[in-house]
């Protein structure tokens, strides 16, 4: 995408003549329409939730961009603008949208609000009153099927009596005034229009929600043919924001602290909220000796994890470009080919093949070299294999950088490198290294970021084992991002505010290495430039 | 030119992320919106699996015409249970879901469930484990329709007999060995870090238990066994049978390659569910089921029983119809039937299960060997119990100590749980 913007801002391409003819004017009618389309369809659901500020910026936006593009002004801005909008969604909305996360406790058992929670708890302790009828049901309406006021026409199996229920109370029909089928369901009753099947899927909310008052509770519907009278044995009371057991009398107090309601003996219901929790995720990955111990090892490890990766297949790739770069060398493109051929499959399924060669009893590496290596079972064994894979799936991608590198140095530098009296070796060290690296270190600082975050190589193969007897939270081949993802996720249940926190760790770290690597490529450049 | 067409497409992709972007905020919304016009026209959304979607469809669309509405059964390959409660919070989940009853506990602290009210008559109708399994504090949360648990299958050729105990077994299996009949002694699946679910049933009988249970019967959070003193003398017994005893139990046997090995003919026994016998047949391989083997002398050994339901979507757009489908529809004999045909688990409802035995041997000794099976404990806490357990488990059996291992695993649980 820079590529693309440098491309566009080159001052010569800008200098071309603003109007393009009429093919011009037609696409930017096409696409402004486009664009004002997209902003319509954006803009009922935001009303519809009453999102004025998310319609506001969408306003702002259309207008903003349509101004840029109908004035003849603003030249730069209009190349600007579309890659800072690329940014602003693809990059600043999500790392703002982590840090956001890192402070609450997002999660199970505290995803909705609190309102979400105290539905969900009084609708799980709806039970049926004990001893109760279980009725037949038929919803009918005193007037329009789609808009009129809905009834409950119910029928008690055993006497065939049916009764009407509303909001008021239920009420005994007269004798003969309805129709009962031989399910006990009313298919008529007069002055009532008894909705069909469809007719009552519309009204399905008003349905679920309308509780027909009785002494003991309340009828509720349970489906479209069926009725129960139940009670919500559990009530939010706004008095003392809490939860009430209306049979034993139980309190669950409102906690804003940890979003869940607790009782005084300590007691919380499962069903809680999200709430802000200022910096505790950050200071329990601090504090915490079970988290924050391995931290430190697993850092350690994980530093080496992506040097000996990122440098192993440097050197491996380098040699095999090198070789290839003999002009002497026959058969180069079946080399070649050979070489790239780990590169072309899906590292995802590779990585699984992988582990299954590995295996201690069936694996063909065993198998192959008489070996009896409890390859994952040792922290020193297993650390050995997974940098094996690494060196396996990563060394094509560096022989293909390291040639296309090679080619770009002029081959007379090596030339003259020569006459000078230079064997290959201080050649190739003193000319061709210094220049190759320069173009070079980059990619290796993004490969370095990129294995330091590389979930696959260890989830796939290892899931971080072997783990020590003493401690099933950190294993020997874990990395930061492994052993993150355990802890967010492999225990108990989803923890994405935990896994912000710990995720904004990560990036610091690795934010920190790559400025540090970056200084240092720079202060290279000039020497050797 | 060129330069300013570009410019305007580029302009035309970045607003249409924009929007989506605004969206981002606005997806509920825009659900919601929908939600009224497919109330209006009366949808019933369905989520299961690739199989339990595809042998569902002919019935839902059945119920669809007969009740006047439309019904769409959608297939979720993969998570469906996160798919399920991060889609159910965005608003745009299904009314109806189906899936495994050990994740009623995460789906009701997720507020992502509601109750189902089932009549005597049909509560009656169904098996009693089975409708243990659904209640999660005293409410009833799913309708089931199918157990599946562990039981031992044996390949008949190698092993005539079924082994009385856990140390027949054993016996047999190394004389299969020695007399290279078979490469292995047992296929129990182990794996690197260890497998909770197929090793309960040996943890089981040798007295062990992960979660003990309160005065209602119910899983008790607060009591967890896994680092308690009979647990550590279940894991002793299990160590003798691992990779420094009797080589029974080994990490290189796993999810991967158990079955296979079974099926190529490579162990004469098999610890396994009803999955495992499609390879089986395809392989040709002569089996038996029976349950899976006791320590002599030891407690029963317990499978565990998970039960696959259909559940009601807390958020789902058209609750009322999705109760009927679930509680007065599914509860028919015919729809169990055609799941059972879609994967042959046994049917749940009593009246399916009649219909089906005569037709598939196996169905009663699948009855039969999960007969002392334990429910799959469904409380949110057990999510917890996974990892460690089994990361215990495969140390053990590569020889460490059990105490130091399910101490560890006992703290790191606890921990865990609020």
């Amino acid at each position: 995408m820079t590529a693309l913007l440098e491309r566009e801002t080159a001052p010569d391409e800008a200098r071309q003549p603003v109007r393009g003819g009429i093919t011009g004017t037609l696409f930017k009618v096409v696409l402004l329409g486009l664009v004002a389309g997209i902003a319509v369809w954006a803009a009922f659901p935001l009303i519809a939730d009453g999102a004025w500020l998310g319609l506001a910026i969408l306003l702002a936006t259309t207008a903003g961009l349509f101004y840029l593009y109908l004035t003849p002004r603003h030249v730069p801005l209009k190349y600007l603008v579309p890659g800072t909008l690329f940014l602003v969604v693809f990059q600043l909305f999500p790392v703002l949208y982590t840090a956001a996360t890192a402070f609450t406790n997002f999660g199970d058992g505290h995803r909705g609000d609190k309102q979400d929670a105290v539905v969900a708890i009084q609708t799980s302790s709806v039970i049926r009153v004990p001893g109760s009828i279980e009725y037949a049901l038929t919803v009918a309406t005193t007037g329009d099927p789609a808009t009129g006021p809905l009834t409950f026409l119910v029928t008690d199996p055993a006497t065939r009596t049916v009764s009407a229920g509303t909001l008021d109370g239920l009420e005994p029909l007269p004798a003969g005034a309805a129709t009962v089928n031989a399910s006990g369901r009313v298919t008529a009753a007069a002055g009532y229009t008894v909705l069909n099947g469809g007719q009552a899927s519309a009204r399905s909310q008003e349905i679920t929600d309308l509780a027909v008052p009785t002494a003991g509770g309340a009828i509720r519907s349970q489906g479209l043919s069926r009725a129960y009278e139940g009670k919500a044995a559990r009530a939010y009371d706004a008095v003392c924001d809490c939860i009430r057991d209306t049979a034993t009398g139980k309190t669950w107090a409102a906690d804003e602290e940890i979003g869940a309601f607790v009782a005084a003996d300590g007691e919380r219901l499962a069903q809680g909220w999200r709430v802000g929790v200022g910096l505790s995720n950050f200071t329990r990955l601090l504090s915490d000796s079970a988290i924050s111990g391995p931290f430190a090892t697993t850092l350690v490890w994980n530093l080496f994890f992506a040097i000996a990766s990122t440098g192993g297949t440097f050197v491996l790739g380098l040699a095999c470009a090198l070789a290839m770069h003999t002009p002497r060398m026959r058969g180069r493109g079946v080399y070649r080919l050979l070489l790239v051929l780990p590169y072309a499959m899906p590292s995802f399924a590779m990585l699984l093949v992988w582990r299954d060669m590995f295996n201690t009893d069936f694996g063909l590496i065993n198998n192959l070299f008489g070996l009896e290596v409890d390859w994952f079972g040792t922290p020193g064994a297993a650390r050995v294999a997974v940098i094996l894979v690494q060196l396996w799936l990563g060394y094509p991608y560096m022989f293909l950088v390291a040639t296309g590198a090679l080619q770009a140095i002029p081959a007379e530098l090596s030339e003259a490198s020569r006459l000078d009296g230079a064997s290959p070796w201080q050649s190739l060290r003193q000319v061709t290294l210094p220049l190759l690296m320069i173009a070079l270190t980059p990619l290796l600082i993004s490969s370095f970021a990129y294995n330091f975050n590389n979930f696959n190589a260890i989830y796939l193969t290892t899931e971080g084992a072997p783990f020590p007897v003493d401690n099933p939270l950190n294993g020997a081949t874990d990395l930061l991002i492994t052993y993150t993802y355990r802890l967010a996720f492999g225990g108990s249940g989803a923890q994405y505010g935990f896994a912000a926190a710990v995720s904004i760790f990560i990036f610091l770290i690795v934010a920190i290495i790559s400025i540090v690597s970056f200084r240092r490529t720079r202060a290279q450049e000039e020497v050797y430039s | 030119m060129r330069i300013r067409t570009s410019g305007v497409v580029l302009t035309a992709i970045a607003l249409t992320l924009v929007a989506s972007g605004c969206g981002g905020g606005g997806e509920e919304p825009k659900t919601s919106a929908s939600a009224k016009a497919d109330g209006a026209t009366g949808k019933l959304v369905i989520w299961g699996d690739d199989k339990r979607a595809a042998a569902l469809k002919p019935f839902a669309e059945k119920f669809g015409s007969e009740n006047g509405v439309t019904v769409e059964v959608q297939a979720i390959s993969k998570d469906q249970q996160t798919t399920f409660v991060t889609a159910s919070q965005q608003g745009s989940g299904p009314d109806v879901m189906i899936g495994a009853h050990d994740w009623i506990g995460n789906l009701v602290q997720n507020g992502a469930i509601d109750p189902v009210q089932l009549t005597t008559e049909q509560q009656a109708g169904l098996a009693p484990n089975a409708l243990k399994a659904v209640t999660f504090n005293g409410q009833v949360f799913g309708v089931p329709y199918a157990t599946e648990s562990l039981a031992l299958i044996r390949n008949t050729k190698l092993a005539p007999e079924a082994p009385a105990t856990i140390e027949d077994l054993v016996k047999s299996g190394k004389k299969l060995k020695a007399d290279k009949k078979a490469s292995e002694i047992l296929c129990l699946q182990v794996g690197q870090n260890g497998d909770a679910y197929h090793s309960y049933p040996l943890f089981s009988s040798g007295g062990g238990y992960l979660f003990g249970t309160n005065a209602a019967g119910d899983y008790d959070k607060n009591d967890l066994g896994v680092g308690k003193p009979e647990s550590i003398a279940a894991f002793e017994k299990i160590r003798k049978l691992g990779e420094k005893g009797e080589g029974a139990l080994k990490r290189s046997i796993t999810g991967e390659n158990s079955i296979a090995t079974f099926a190529a003919g490579k162990c004469a026994y098999l610890v396994s569910g009803p999955w495992a016998i499609t390879d089986a047949k395809k392989a040709n391989i002569a089996y038996d089921i029976s349950p899976v083997p006791a320590f002599a002398g030891g407690e029963p050994a317990q499978p565990f029983l998970g039960v696959q339901s259909f559940y009601v979507a807390a958020k789902g757009k058209n609750k009322a119809l999705a109760q009927e489908f679930v509680t007065n529809y599914v509860t028919t004999p015919d729809v169990a039937v055609a799941l059972y045909q879609a994967e042959p688990r046994p049917p749940v409802l009593t009246a399916a299960f009649d219909q089906v035995k005569g037709t598939d041997p196996d169905l009663a000794k699948w009855i039969e060997a999960a007969k002392n099976a334990a429910p799959l404990p469904a409380i949110p806490e057990m999510a917890t119990v996974w990892d460690p357990f089994g990361k215990a488990e495969a140390a053990v059996i590569g020889g460490a100590d059990p105490k130091t291992a399910l101490t560890a695993a006992a703290k790191t649980i606890s921990g865990q749980i609020k």
